[in-house]
């Protein structure tokens, strides 16, 4: 157990009297833990497989069809009939030719041990038997409503959209995890050299933002996709890019205010270097204003990487993303639960991502007082 | 007549569930036209008190007992009856005049507007009763002030333009909250003249708080002293001063009178010196910004301190003092030499200097500001072990121990912070983290102003007794002239960076010679 300092004892205790933000911490925390497995909730593979008496993960591994007795060596395709049959009577050449059929006497019992050749397999699915990219034959056209096959419908192109939004949650929190600490530490960093050192490198990096942060960031992005392909990878460096001057001011301020504190001072004449006097005299200063405004870089990541997508000009068009769901919802108004599941979906995140930091701030708020 | 009338008054403050009492069952009473002081040290209730008459307490206070104003109650009055009061007939100087004054609003529109509000003044009248409000408190040139911000104005300036404002509904009871803390001596003087003069001319009853017996003797028909929530004596100011009789006034009475320094062995070696040391600010103008002339924040300053020898510096804010104490520690640039040991010091690069920063340390003024709050006093303390003697990391907790025993706090509290401690246990542990290093020469700049007078004397007596000790040099530097005394060998007096006279502190303060030292200890000591 680490040993709070009195301070961050009574910040925390004044976080947990705000019980809105403690509620929305946890439905979060439960909400991104359970969206981290993802792949055990929603999937085109079984989570296990047992095969003529042997334990498989298709989830985390790769297997060819021809391992479950499958003519191709490319890997299993576990929702064709085929594939099923074949895994739950043990590898029965007879799946190859009628797999629905042999799959219901299966289910009835009229198949079993007393067979010839027959091995008793069997097969557990995620609660959400399709994957964000998974292609489905519906039978009639896309997108469909919700029904008890898909919860929530499928998307133009028949794919589930439950799965989608489970993995485009996970996504937009990542996406905004990584600008957001990025960003941060650059933004931190160059507002400390600035703050701290002043003077003409004070002068000459606050011309240099400005003009840099007069570059129209999106012409920027659409070039560079062009150019380099959409990938995840190439969006959350440029955002962090246009991201970091957000904090730069405020730490630049924060350092200026610190820089003739007694303390700081005090320091300077024990010799303390001035990397060492900027970590532990001045940073924890800066930070309780960088905390007010953490909430605002990692709900603008989340709106900015919807925005980009919803134009077009986002992640590839395979990808489990929420701003493709809403363009979706624009160009099919015939079908309004693509729209509601967009829109809740962006209401719930968001708004418990600013409930939990309006409590973070709160709790540093020294002048708060909680009786 | 009764004007205010406090009974069995309690007040106690809720925080984290917790309740800490501030006023213990206080009860006193303040008659028409009659100053009264509250006397105590920091913590001791007083500003809570005054503040609880209007109810201008924190949300989280909780007021028990009485209070009535010509009779009537203010404990639990309603919002409406606190407003017509407030302002009208009580009215509140509180200690900083900076913070109090909006810096973003003239003199005329900040007089102006209580004025149009509560009497419904307006154009050519209330510019008439503004000129007149400010001539009464004694602005020079009333009619140009007018269109001045806050920032223009001297700090004494500011107090009697805040004074103005609390006498602009003419009130029947003002009460003044440390109103001359913050303030020079001569410029204290003056507002307690001005102040004497009001109450006489105006019919005023005064309520006046401080913790410096000094302003109490010069302004006071009666004195209330209290202690820890509670009045502990109170009668007229000459039975105060005279006879007292509780423990604690006596302990007050006391910490006023001082000593002076043990004198310096004969054959003690010159530790530090300067030869015109010159502290200079550019002033730059226009586009290529071009040097057109310098803020003279040090002009020529030529001092030595020897081994166990303190030498003082006075003089008013702005006089160069501090500067003086930065540029000496190599913390902000100066021109010309400072030699410590004789070795030329003030052309060291940063990486030499390191070494030689052991040797000189510096105490500041504020126990609040000048210790990290994030950090334990374990931490705060080895800092300079961290720097100076990276190798024996096992040895700092001792050494740590050690140092706080010698500066007389319990070593078992080294795991605390900072905000645990009064402002003199503060202070100690910042003697400690410049004492650790064991250092020969130590600046001292104002490090006893923002304690009680109780507390100023114990620091005064630990600083003789390190002095002693270990033969260091001390360059002390304060305003308050009475510590100076206490402290010094010598003493150089400062105005407007220059220094106007210097010599051993006997002579200067026996016999002083220039015209503004004379002054300055007119208004100190008279």
């Amino acid at each position: 157990m680490i040993a709070l300092s009195p301070l961050n004892e009574r910040r925390l205790n004044n976080f947990k009297k705000n019980r809105r933000a403690v509620w929305s911490l946890w439905v979060f925390t439960v909400l991104f833990g359970l969206s981290l497995f993802a792949e055990f909730l929603a999937n085109d593979k079984p989570i296990l497989v047992s095969y003529r008496g042997e334990l498989y993960t298709p989830v985390t591994q790769f297997y060819p069809e021809t391992k479950f007795g499958g003519d191709f060596k490319t890997e299993a395709t576990y929702r064709d009939p085929e594939v099923q049959c074949l895994i739950r009577s043990g590898g029965m050449e007879l799946c190859f030719d009628n797999p629905e059929r042999y799959l219901q006497l299966i289910s009835n019992g009229k198949m079993n041990a007393d067979t010839e050749g027959f091995y008793q397999g069997w097969m557990i699915w995620p609660p959400v038997p399709y994957s964000y990219d998974t292609p489905n034959d519906l039978g009639r056209s896309a997108p469909s409503p919700p029904d008890a096959s898909h919860w929530l419908g499928t998307d133009d192109t028949t794919r589930d959209v439950l799965a989608r939004v489970i993995y485009g949650f996970r996504l937009s929190i990542l996406f905004a995890l990584v600008v957001t600490i990025f960003a941060s530490i650059i933004g931190i960093v160059a507002g400390a050299i600035q703050g701290y050192f002043g003077g003409w490198l004070d002068l000459l990096f606050q011309r240099f933002l400005e003009v840099f942060s007069a570059l129209p960031s999106l012409y920027v992005i659409i070039i560079l996709t062009a150019i380099l392909g959409r990938s995840f990878w190439l969006l959350a460096t440029l955002s962090i890019i246009f991201g970091w001057p957000a904090l730069t001011g405020l730490i630049r301020a924060e350092f200026f205010r610190a820089r003739n504190f007694e303390y700081v001072r005090a320091a300077e004449a024990l010799g303390v270097s001035n990397w060492t006097i900027m970590m532990r005299h001045i940073l924890p200063n800066a930070m309780v204003a960088t905390l007010t405004f953490l909430p605002f870089i990692v709900t603008g990541a989340i709106s900015t990487l919807a925005g980009l997508d919803f134009l077009g000009f986002g992640l590839p068009s395979s990808s489990p993303s929420l701003g493709e769901l809403s363009q979706q919802a624009k160009l099919n108004l015939q079908s309004p639960h693509l729209g509601f599941t967009a829109f809740l979906v962006f209401t719930v995140m968001l708004s418990l991502l600013v409930f939990i930091f309006e409590g973070v701030r709160d709790a540093f708020d020294p002048r708060k007082v909680f009786q | 007549m009764k004007l205010l009338d406090i009974q069995n008054l309690s007040i106690q403050f809720a925080q984290d569930g917790k309740t800490s009492a501030a006023v213990d069952k206080v009860s006193f009473s303040i008659m028409a036209g009659e100053t009264v002081a509250i006397v105590g040290e920091s913590g001791s209730g007083k500003s809570v008190t005054a503040l609880s008459t209007v109810d201008l307490l924190p949300k989280n206070a909780m007021v028990q007992g009485s209070i009535t104003y010509r009779g009537e109650e203010m404990v639990g009055a309603s919002e409406t009856t606190l407003q017509r009061i407030r302002g009208n007939n009580i009215s509140f100087i509180f200690q900083e005049p900076m913070t109090s004054l909006n810096p973003l609003h003239t003199i005329e529109k900040q007089l102006g507007e209580s004025l149009s509000v509560h009497q419904g003044l307006q154009g050519l009248d209330l510019r008439h009763r503004i000129l007149e409000l400010l001539a009464k408190v004694g602005i020079p040139d009333a009619v140009m002030r007018l269109k001045s911000y806050p920032h223009q104005l001297s700090g004494g300036q500011r107090q009697r333009v805040m004074i103005a404002m609390a006498l602009a509904n003419e009130p029947e009871l003002l009460i003044a909250d440390e109103p001359t803390t913050a303030l020079d001596v001569t410029i204290e003087a003056q507002i307690l003249d001005l102040l004497k003069e009001l109450q006489r001319t105006e019919g005023l009853s005064l309520i006046f708080i401080t913790h410096d017996l000094g302003v109490v003797r010069k302004i006071a028909d009666r004195v209330i002293v209290m202690q820890r929530g509670t009045v502990v004596e109170s009668g007229n100011t000459s039975q105060i001063f005279d006879a007292p009789e509780h423990q604690y006034t006596k302990l007050l009475l006391d910490a006023e009178t001082v000593g002076v320094p043990e004198p310096v062995p004969a054959n003690a070696s010159e530790l530090l010196a300067t030869e015109k040391l010159k502290v200079w600010f550019p002033i730059q103008r226009g586009l290529l910004r071009r040097t057109i002339g310098h803020v003279k924040a040090v002009n020529d300053a030529t001092l030595s301190v020897r081994e166990g020898e303190t030498l003082g510096v006075v003089g008013e804010s702005g006089s160069g003092k501090t500067s003086l104490a930065l540029a000496i520690t190599r913390l902000i640039l100066s021109e010309n030499r400072i030699s410590f040991k004789g070795q030329d010091i003030n052309g060291l690069s940063r990486r030499k200097m390191r070494s030689i920063r052991s040797k000189i340390q510096i105490v500041f003024q504020d126990p609040f500001g000048s210790l990290s709050p994030r950090m334990s006093v374990m931490e705060i303390v080895a800092e300079g072990l961290q720097v100076h003697n990276k190798s024996n990391k096992k040895t700092h907790r001792s050494a740590v121990a050690s140092i706080l025993n010698e500066v007389g706090l319990d070593p078992a509290t080294m795991d605390r912070y900072p905000h645990e401690f009064s402002g003199g246990q503060r202070q100690r542990i910042a003697i400690a983290r410049a004492m650790i290093l064991k250092p020969k020469f130590v600046v001292l700049d104002e490090p006893t102003s923002a304690l009680d007078r109780t507390v100023q004397m114990q620091i005064v007596d630990l600083l003789r007794a390190l002095q002693i000790k270990y033969q260091l040099g001390y360059l002390f530097i304060s305003h308050d002239l009475k510590i100076v005394r206490a402290l010094s060998h010598k003493v150089i007096v400062m105005k407007d960076g220059d220094i106007v006279e210097h010599g051993a502190s006997a002579r200067i303060f026996d016999n002083p010679q220039h015209a503004y030292t004379k002054t300055l200890l007119a208004a100190a000591l008279g």
